[in-house]
């Protein structure tokens, strides 16, 4: 599996979604910088990383979402590649129109910086497979604005679809349906708040970020 | 030419901030303020003459950048 990580100016969490990715699949990234206007050949899942790209100017993941190499993003995702938001990479894909919904200012106001407990909505995907749905996890959180908002209609319809894929157990940030992670129609893009790449060892606190990207070399290696 | 661009989250949207900023208000013993809501304010200097023509772009600059429809609801006037 041949990962490629975008790299915005203010991408803080970019180095580190490399070192998941290579540690699951053995193969080294390709680090991609925001002025390129296409992808490598050969890329079987772009990650957008977390950070404060162009320092969360107009709103986090606004400016990001408009560069040359999003069009491209956007592109692979329409012709069926995973895609995988994780913190500001979530609000990025939001602004592209890749996911639907919002993600607004935590409800008390407070950066929120833990570890927190999830529960695995869905197993359904190439990011969950190799979780169980209802399993509880826990991921670190680092984030100010994680609070995500959708209108009643669509919240029941990512419910119906099956499409939320993690859920905080004790909601930290105020969002709807108290939901970390939600998956596009295709469920091949996650967008999601907490940070996988930062428990995939024993050195970082926990590991129960490592399924995540097992999954995703499972289900693209095997493609 | 001069725009000016209000971005205000959609009524019935919470806002986290303004909720902030009125506790604060009470703190500093300022009664009676019932409720705050923050937005933004974006100025452009556009070069042309026809304000049809601004209006017209600054509204696609909104709904393609400025503000995030989702939540947001923006209104633009030109001087």
């Amino acid at each position: 599996m041949r990962a490629a990580v975008i790299v915005f100016p203010g991408s803080n969490c970019d180095r580190d979604l490399a070192v998941a990715f290579r540690r699951a699949s053995g193969v080294e990234p390709v680090m991609v910088w925001h002025k390129e206007t296409a992808l490598p050949d050969g890329i079987d899942v772009v990650g957008l990383p977390g950070g404060f790209s162009y320092g969360d100017y107009l709103r986090c993941g606004a400016i990001a979402a408009r560069s040359p190499i999003c069009r491209a993003v956007v592109d692979f995702a329409a012709r069926g590649g995973a895609v995988l938001g994780i913190c500001n990479g979530f609000q990025v894909l939001l602004e592209a129109g890749l996911l639907p919904g919002a993600l607004m200012r935590n409800a008390g106001i407070k950066f929120r910086c833990k570890s927190v407990a999830l529960t695995v909505g869905t197993a359904g995907s190439v990011f969950t497979s190799t979780y169980v749905a209802g399993q509880t996890i826990t991921l670190p959180i680092a984030h100010h604005d994680g609070n995500y908002t959708v209108d009643a209609d669509l919240l029941a319809r990512l419910d119906a679809e099956d499409r939320v894929a993690f859920r905080y157990v004790d909601n930290p940030n105020g969002s709807v349906g108290d939901i970390a992670g939600v998956l596009s129609e295709n469920r091949r893009v996650l967008g999601l708040m907490p940070h996988p790449e930062r428990a995939v060892e024993p050195l970082q606190g926990g590991t129960d970020g490592a399924a995540l990207f097992a999954s995703l070399v499972s289900a693209l290696e095997s493609a | 030419m001069k725009a000016t661009v209000h971005v205000m989250l959609k009524p019935g949207v919470l806002d986290p901030q303004g909720e902030a900023v009125r506790h604060a208000l009470g703190a500093l013993g300022f009664a009676g303020v019932a409720s705050v809501r923050q937005g933004k304010v974006i100025e452009l200097d556009l070069s042309g003459e026809d304000r049809a023509a601004a209006e017209d772009a600054v509204r696609k600059m909104c709904e393609k950048l400025l503000a995030n429809t989702v939540i947001e609801t923006y209104h633009i006037e030109i001087a």
